[in-house]
């Protein structure tokens, strides 16, 4: 027996299903992750290599441009990817429609915030001292 | 604005703990510790940027009783969220959903991260000296 079509072909041709926005943030999340294993590891080796040094250590350690790149990278990547991913948790526990958008602005705003400052303070030291 | 009484399903408590939901819960668990971890993560990078007095605070913080005892659960969590991570995207790429192979990664998931969590936290502690 054929299915009845539920959905108008102008909306399977979208692909963007009932919450109209299809599959970008899953694979947003993914993709992140991905670059995540790479910059998460060095970032953990990074700092192990620099348990207990004094500034000027740190500072040298990101004049290098290799370190600053991937430091910026990995700010981006992870402000990027905890924003998808805390999105999702506030949509299953917060109900209320007004709340759940405010909450989830707000968790924006917050990231984009520290992830500029966070960039901000490596491209300061990078670049001056 | 009015909020429908909809029916939830189950609660939690009322099911048989078991690795797979244990596992489940701490990917999103460790996810938001991690989240919040970026707080101080910023604050290092900022703490390094501007003075020698502003990074000792930091540096003195992090190697505090509380600020050690932070790191090592941010360690854990790391590698675990990593670790599951890679689990997860094994399963989107479709492996690994039989039973057996699902509690054999996870018990590996279990074990790497512990693993790697003791291994970085000594490394660091002996490179700090």
């Amino acid at each position: 027996m054929a299915e009845a079509p539920l959905r108008t072909p102008l909306g399977r041709a979208f692909g963007l299903g009932s919450a109209k926005e299809g599959v970008q943030h899953w694979w947003a999340q993914r993709v992140s992750a991905v670059a995540l294993i790479v910059l998460g590891l060095w970032f953990a080796a990074s700092l192990i290599a620099h348990a207990g040094a004094d500034r000027a250590a740190v500072v040298a350690w990101l004049h290098e441009p290799l370190s600053a790149v991937l430091a910026v990278l990995m700010l981006a990547a992870v402000f990027y990817h905890a924003a998808l991913g805390l999105q999702v948790v506030i949509e299953d526990y917060v109900h209320s429609e007004w709340l759940k958008l405010s909450t989830i602005v707000a968790m924006r705003l917050i990231s984009l915030g520290l992830a500029v400052a966070g960039i901000f303070a490596v491209l300061r030291i990078a670049f001056g001292g | 604005m009015t909020e429908a009484q909809r029916p939830l399903s189950p609660h939690l408590q009322i099911y048989k703990w078991q690795l797979t939901s244990v596992l489940s819960i701490g990917h999103r668990a460790t996810g938001i510790a991690l989240s919040i971890g970026t707080l101080f993560l910023v604050w290092w990078f900022i703490a390094a940027a501007t003075s020698d007095s502003a990074f000792a605070a930091a540096q003195s913080f992090f190697g505090s009783w509380l600020g050690l005892i932070l790191l090592l659960g941010w360690t854990l969590s790391f590698f675990f969220h990593l670790c599951n991570g890679i689990r997860h995207l094994c399963w989107d790429a479709g492996w690994g959903f039989d039973l057996r192979t699902t509690y054999a990664s996870g018990w590996t998931v279990v074990a790497v991260s512990i693993a790697l969590t003791l291994i970085a936290f000594i490394a660091g502690l002996v490179v700090r000296g």
